[in-house]
């Protein structure tokens, strides 16, 4: 009931989920903040439809790949400036 | 030029601890010689308090492209933000000494910096995120009765076969930049470093509730940026 009311989108109470909602319980799922019927609900879904499970499938995959960017290069200048940092706080010591 | 630290991922499948696997998988030898990368926090924070130089170093290298993405979405240029880095750097070594380890380093290392880039960019405590909340696929995708009218194509698997690895990261890298910044902090600490939920929540100040919002938003958009690559293109 909390589910159907939070999204805002009209299944009939204690039917089951429609894919437009299943979608947007994805994060909950993964991070285990479903818990109880909330997540029987969702499973059962995910059991009885190919697409939602495609879509939960890529959302872990864009997580595992979010997980190989890197953030960026350290400059040979900022190497050099925090280098210089270390020495001048090692002399403050 | 590519990152030394660019072979050290962390593992997000399970989530929780940060696994650092090498990537591309290469048993045995270490991907290049200056990689100190493989060492976990806790040793280079073990000779950064022995005096070791090449600690910090390392350390730097590892955290310092997230510091300053991090700053970047706080302060207004990329100046202020090198400047608050590097005043984080600082505040880290004369901070080495008292910290406890009562969190990890590297969220202690994050909270001094989102502190500290708060207070520079003096934006306002987080107005939070509920402006944001459209759908993570798009309606148009669902006929009337809320099932798929467009179904997500097959491609999980296919990802790094059909795009280049470089040319993958660079288009993720620039999804996350044109992420909302809320949206970007938190799937830059969670998914691109490792921290768990806890940890995000704690250096960003915000709710575990917020945090997942943020995170399915910032998420669905940058699967949404991969499927235009790689849906239904064969
Ligand atoms: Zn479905």
């Amino acid at each position: 009931m909390r589910l159907i009311s939070r999204r805002g989108l009209g299944a009939g109470l204690g039917r089951g989920l429609v894919c437009q909602q299943a979608v947007e319980l994805v994060t909950l799922y993964l991070e285990g903040a479903l818990r109880g019927a909330e997540r029987r609900r969702f499973e059962k879904h995910l059991a009885g439809c190919p697409h939602c499970t495609e879509y939960l499938a890529q959302i872990r995959e864009t997580i595992r790949l979010a997980g190989r960017v890197t953030p960026g290069d350290l400059t040979p200048q900022m190497r050099v400036d925090l280098t210089d940092l270390y020495r001048r706080w090692r002399e403050e010591g | 030029m590519s990152s030394p630290w660019a072979c050290a991922v962390p593992d997000l499948r399970e989530d929780r601890l940060r696994t650092v696997v090498v990537w591309p998988p290469q048993p045995g030898r270490a991907v290049s010689d200056t990689l100190p990368a493989m060492e976990p926090d806790e040793e280079l924070l073990r000779r950064l308090r022995a005096g070791d130089e090449q600690a910090f170093v390392a350390l730097v290298e590892r955290y310092n492209g997230s510091m300053l993405r991090l700053a970047l979405s706080f302060v207004p240029s990329r100046a202020v933000a090198e400047e608050v880095v590097q005043d984080t750097w600082l505040a880290v070594l004369r901070g080495l000494a008292g910290f406890e380890g009562r969190s990890s380093l590297r969220t202690w290392m994050f909270t001094i910096l989102a502190n500290r880039a708060r207070t520079t960019g003096a934006r306002e405590l987080r107005s939070i995120p509920v402006a944001d909340a459209g759908p993570v696929v798009d309606a148009s995708r669902f006929g009337p009765d809320g099932s798929w009218s467009v179904p997500p194509e097959h491609w999980v698997e296919e990802a790094e076969e059909r795009i280049e690895a470089g040319k993958l990261t660079g288009l993720l890298r620039s999804a996350m930049d044109s992420l909302p910044a809320r949206q970007r902090e938190v799937v830059l600490l969670r998914d691109v470093e490792g921290l768990t939920s806890t940890e995000v929540c704690s250096v960003l100040a915000i709710s575990e509730a917020n945090q997942r919002v943020l995170l399915h938003r910032g998420r669905g958009k940058l699967r949404q940026v991969l499927e235009a690559e790689l849906g239904g293109s064969r």
